[in-house]
């Protein structure tokens, strides 16, 4: 039997948990479960998306070109360019947020500060990009309504988007601590956890550019 | 290091351990314990309310061409019967033994995240309570638990019955999810020392198995949920097949979702039962190891078989040869886990307490339910069963005689724990018996019913079918199903008028939870034990060469617990709201989306930095 002091302190740390039968912080193991959750998500929703590949009775097409019955012209919509931007500035953004923890885990707040703020630059960029596609998409008059590939590349996107926006504000919010010097590096798992959480949104979409995109 | 502590903290101990009562502080309280009962309390509110829906249903089918019930009503009683009963009461009540004991048997003082165990309740209760909502406005979910599109279109289901059966749904899922990464979590970092996995009791392990089930399993009916929410909502025609939309979607990624469904409503009876059997058969578990594969093997299998639910939509011979094959397969593991329990009771010096009455009845049971599994694994028998009674019948019997009694032999088992109150055994075996001819007598004769061409969900049927005396038969046995439960009732009650008298250890255990006093104080064990087998009070037993001392009630000064807080509370508040929002979306706009989602915000930041 383990003798008080013992008893006290790991009963110390219930919610800190520097002493876990594994040996992995218990937010981070949490994270990592959580994140094996959501890749059931997203493959439900692009599963949706590949099941509906090709089967929309009416257009505006992602990489076909259109005739209404009305006879009025669609180009296919897929701004292949621009989104291609957008995945690029993701894919660094996690190798900026990698230099960000770098830089908590030793201490050196300027490399923190300045890594951490690319990488919700490029998160908020991408975000932007997102905005101007569904709009510009919204114009060219695909909306989630008009048929099943606006249906499931709304939400599909929508939703990888929505993940973006979370990270993001987690991001911020941990900039905010960083900025009020309350990231010192034995907080650094602060950090680490919500970088964990960017990594899988990031890697989602590198999952969801080729299908929707590049896949013809 | 107990001298060592300073004043402060000891006062502050004790104020924490004095066990603080009133409304307050049972909704800011983050002791899994508490949590546990709350579970358990809200489950068997709502197991009581799902059982009254389907003794209605029963009166109704008392005699033919009845009009007790209408049709419409008909369908929202057996819709919200099903939801109910699976994932308002089955699940809770799972979730209540998690709670309770997952740490008390792998010897920790609370759940890994304690925050996130209140907030996962309180989203629970808010979505039961929402979902039962739907009949203040007569319009309860009448499209069956399943939901299939494209009846819940808005083409044919225009009313809100659907909104509230999707969104109540959506708000469960959340809690499930919570509670989910929360106990796997748990299991895998808090064991005590010397607790390897291979040494968890196997009610630990089948919990775990489950928790991992949820997590895989929950994500899917949140897109089926989703797309169907969108299709309402919002215009899409993810279900809708005029506009190239395939309502067979909805039901593979139902069932994707609903077929682990089934093993997270019974894998924690597997595991109640493998901790009662061997303490009232006075010998180890039989086959141990084979029991936590068999398990996991389950749960596996359990992601490969869900089409067997989809025979009659016609996908050919490829896919229903596939699925009837990994279907017939999990039976094996399953007869594993059923040999190994017989072979438990096998030679063992047998003790015919309460627990262990619902335990034998549920191996008994359960083996018929699985019996009728097998049989409708075969397409072409299932295709002559499906829709029938027949199907009523097998999963009543691993859902009623599975998981309900097994759920029934651990309240039995763990009450004195929880309460410190022993309930009565002379009633409990009243119970019993009660509950057993009772459950047979509604669900054996809907078998023939079945078989004879009976359909489900039809709200009546004719007396030139024949089937008249076997439906009174079935509402004769709903009757002694409803005498059981006020049985059950009467004990508990009585229980809780009478005094505490329960000791720490009063069946002779094998477990952690038997070796502090009952009801535990709020930090469990004073001292972290130390592991080293798999029935450590069994070997402690051993050891000393007869009982053990009645453990005293320690002061607990300079153990430091989590604080009560509350904003898991307001944070579920948020979640349920934001979610509710998008179902009044005609009628607020946007606002009450954002409103949810403001509060939701306000609940995580203060949550977050709120000093532990």
């Amino acid at each position: 039997m383990a003798d008080t002091a013992h008893a006290a302190h790991v009963g110390a740390h219930l919610e800190t948990h520097s002493e876990t039968s594994t040996g992995l912080d218990s937010r981070k193991l949490a994270i990592w479960t959580f994140i094996g959750s959501e890749c059931l998500f997203f493959a439900s929703l692009i599963g949706t998306y590949l099941v509906y590949r090709g089967r929309s009775l009416v257009g505006p097409f992602p990489h076909e070109e259109w005739v209404s019955p009305a006879g009025v012209h669609f180009e296919p919509i897929l701004e292949i360019k621009l989104v291609t931007v957008g995945t690029a500035l993701l894919l660094f953004s996690s190798l900026f947020v990698v230099l960000a923890l770098n830089g908590a885990q030793r201490g050196r707040r300027g490399q923190l500060l300045t890594w951490l703020g690319m990488t919700i630059l490029c998160g908020m960029f991408f975000i932007g990009m997102q905005v101007y596609e569904f709009t510009h998409f919204v114009h060219k008059g695909l909306t989630i309504k008009t048929n099943l590939f606006g249906a499931s590349f709304f939400t599909l996107t929508g939703f990888h988007g929505t993940h973006v926006t979370i990270g993001v504000i987690w991001l911020i919010t941990v900039f905010i601590l960083a900025l009020r010097r309350k990231l010192p590096p034995e907080k650094a798992l602060n950090l680490e956890i919500a970088a964990l959480y960017w990594h899988f949104v990031d890697v989602v979409w590198v999952v969801i550019f080729p299908v929707v995109y590049l896949m013809k | 290091m107990a001298t060592t502590v300073t004043g402060d903290l000891r006062t502050q101990a004790a104020h924490a351990h004095a066990e603080p009562t009133g409304l307050w502080s049972w909704i800011t309280t983050v002791d899994h314990k508490r949590i546990g009962i709350l579970y358990g309390a809200s489950a068997f509110m709502f197991f009581l309310i799902g059982g009254l829906e389907a003794l209605l249903l029963r009166i109704q089918l008392g005699r033919p061409d009845n009009t007790f019930l209408s049709p419409d009503a008909y369908n929202q009683l057996f819709t919200m019967h099903g939801t109910t009963m699976i994932f308002l009461a089955v699940m809770p009540l799972s979730a209540m033994f998690f709670n309770f004991f997952i740490p008390l048997l792998i010897g920790a003082r609370d759940v890994a995240f304690p925050r996130l165990n209140a907030f996962s309740y309180w989203v629970f209760i808010l979505g039961g309570l929402f979902l039962n909502a739907s009949f203040l406005f007569h319009a309860a979910p009448n499209a069956g638990w399943f939901g299939y599109a494209n009846l819940t279109s808005t083409q044919y289901s225009p009313g809100l019955n659907i909104d509230f059966w999707m969104i109540g749904l959506q708000i469960l899922g959340i809690a499930s999810l919570a509670a989910a990464v929360n106990f796997f979590v748990t299991v895998l970092n808090l064991r005590a020392p010397g607790m390897k996995l291979m040494r968890m009791p196997m009610f630990v392990w089948m919990s775990f198995i489950t928790q991992a089930l949820l997590l895989l399993a929950f994500p899917v009916i949140t897109v089926a949920l989703i797309l169907l929410m969108f299709d309402r909502f919002f215009g899409t025609h993810f279900y809708v097949p005029s506009a190239g939309g395939d309502p067979i979607l909805w039901q593979h990624l139902f069932w994707i979702f609903g077929h682990p469904e089934v093993y997270i409503l019974i894998l924690p009876a597997f595991g109640i039962v493998s901790e009662v059997l061997p303490v009232f058969s006075r010998k180890p578990l039989f086959g141990y190891a084979a029991m936590v594969f068999s398990g996991a093997f389950i749960a596996f299998l359990g992601f490969g078989v869900w089409s067997h639910h989809m025979f009659s939509t016609g996908m050919g011979p490829i896919a229903d040869t596939v699925f009837s094959l990994s279907t017939m397969l999990i039976a094996i593991p399953t007869g594993v886990k059923i040999f190994n329990w017989i072979g438990t009771i096998w030679g063992g010096s047998i003790q015919l307490k309460t627990p262990m009455y619902f335990a034998l009845g549920f191996i008994a049971m359960f083996i018929m339910g699985g019996l009728s599994g097998v049989m409708h694994a075969s397409p072409p028998a299932d295709l002559q069963q499906t829709d029938t009674y027949f199907i009523v019948a097998h999963f009543h019997y691993v859902l009623f005689g599975g998981s309900i009694f097994a759920l029934t032999s651990g309240a039995y088992y763990w009450w004195p724990k929880m309460f410190g109150r022993m309930l009565d055994e002379k009633i409990g075996k009243i119970h019993f018996w009660l509950m057993l001819i009772g459950f047979n007598l509604t669900f054996f004769p809907m078998h023939f019913a079945g078989l004879l061409g009976m359909p489900r969900r039809v709200y009546t049927y004719s007396a030139e079918t024949g089937l008249t005396w076997l439906n009174q038969l079935e509402t004769v046995g709903a009757l002694v199903l409803f005498l059981a439960i006020a049985a059950f009732l009467y004990n508990i009650l009585k229980a809780w008028a009478g005094p505490r008298n329960a000791p720490a250890d009063p069946w002779n255990g094998a477990t952690l939870e038997w070796a502090i006093p009952s009801p535990p104080q709020p930090f469990n064990f004073a001292e972290i034990p130390v592991v080293h087998s798999r029935d450590p009070l069994w070997e402690l037993k051993r050891e000393r060469g007869g009982p053990l001392p009645e453990p005293a009630r320690v002061s607990g000064a300079g153990i430091h617990m989590p604080n009560p807080s509350f904003w898991p509370a307001l944070t579920a508040c948020g979640v349920a709201a934001m979610l509710i929002g998008v179902m009044l979306l005609p009628k607020l706009g946007p606002w009450g989306i954002i409103a949810g989602g403001a509060l939701l915000l306000f609940g995580v930041f203060n949550w977050a930095f709120e000093p532990a």
